[in-house]
């Protein structure tokens, strides 16, 4: 008996892999950024079966939206063309993808062994914005307020790190001409 | 009614995904995606946890992890435009010295 639970299962988890796949087979990183646009839109796909309607909701705002328009940005910004290849990666796809199919055999082989045929019941936690605004602003209070000193802390980081180095500064300044 | 093996096991090839392009991609922007990646595989996992043990706070854990990679996306793009500007390039077999 196939549900339809199963079928969307199936059909958001194939775009997700596909996109995946093509993360790796492509070598412009522009191509590279759609295909992971396309697996976390899956992936929110994914989310809203498993009744978690927040998390899908944030994952295409903030992950498809921000930081995805963040990475094409600076594609964009330093012209990044076509990955040119030399032995080192050659090596690493010789021992690369063998290592890691056969390691993702054996986690799979695990998994299936051990986790057994418990079903999730697709909606049967529903997950609105307020409960998670409950849990978020009182059990995990504490946390929510540390990542928001994290982000400040990112912010600056980022500003610093990008920011243009000064001339009196000395170092890698002399570098700068353009 | 998705068994729960079901949404590991594409976490784990979501996951190992990323791992092979961390390994084999050699421009910096593709690696830093391939990180993205693999975050996104722990969080499919996380939300399928806390269905199966009808524990909300798995999905709270995803949404601190997506609070730390966009925090992590800022840090290294910036990291990235830096290296670019002193280098002048994004292949990672040509940065290989910590001193210019």
């Amino acid at each position: 008996m196939i549900s339809i639970h199963l079928i969307l299962f199936l059909a958001f988890g194939a775009v997700a892999v596909a996109g995946a796949v093509n993360l790796l087979a492509q070598t412009h990183p522009i191509n590279s950024a759609l295909s992971l646009i396309a697996v976390m839109a899956a992936l929110a796909g994914e989310y809203l079966l498993l009744g978690a309607e927040f998390v899908a909701a944030v994952q295409v705002i903030v992950y498809a939206g921000a930081i995805m328009v963040l990475f094409v940005f600076v594609i964009m910004l330093l012209n990044a063309g076509v990955e040119e290849r030399t032995k080192g990666s050659r090596v690493a796809i010789i021992f690369g993808i063998p290592g890691m199919l056969l390691g993702s055999l054996l986690v799979g082989w695990v998994v299936l062994r051990h986790s057994g045929t418990e079903a999730v019941v697709a909606g049967a936690l529903p997950g609105p914005p307020k409960t998670i605004g409950d849990l978020l602003f009182h059990q995990f209070l504490l946390p929510f307020e540390i990542t928001s000193i994290l982000i400040l802390i990112a912010i600056m980081g980022a500003v610093v790190l990008a920011s243009k180095p000064t001339v009196e500064g000395g170092g890698p300044a002399k570098k700068v001409t353009s | 009614m998705v068994p729960l093996s079901y949404y590991l096991m594409l976490s784990g090839i979501l996951f190992a995904c990323g791992v092979t392009g961390f390994l084999i991609k050699r421009n910096i922007i593709t690696i830093f995606m391939s990180i993205e990646l693999m975050l996104n595989g722990v969080n499919l996992s996380f939300v399928a946890f806390a269905a199966h043990w009808h524990a909300l706070a798995g999905q709270v854990f995803v949404f601190f992890v997506m609070v730390v990679a966009a925090a992590e996306a800022a840090v290294g793009l910036a990291i990235i435009i830096a290296v670019y500007r002193t280098r002048e390039t994004l292949n990672v077999d040509q940065v290989n010295l910590l001193k210019l």
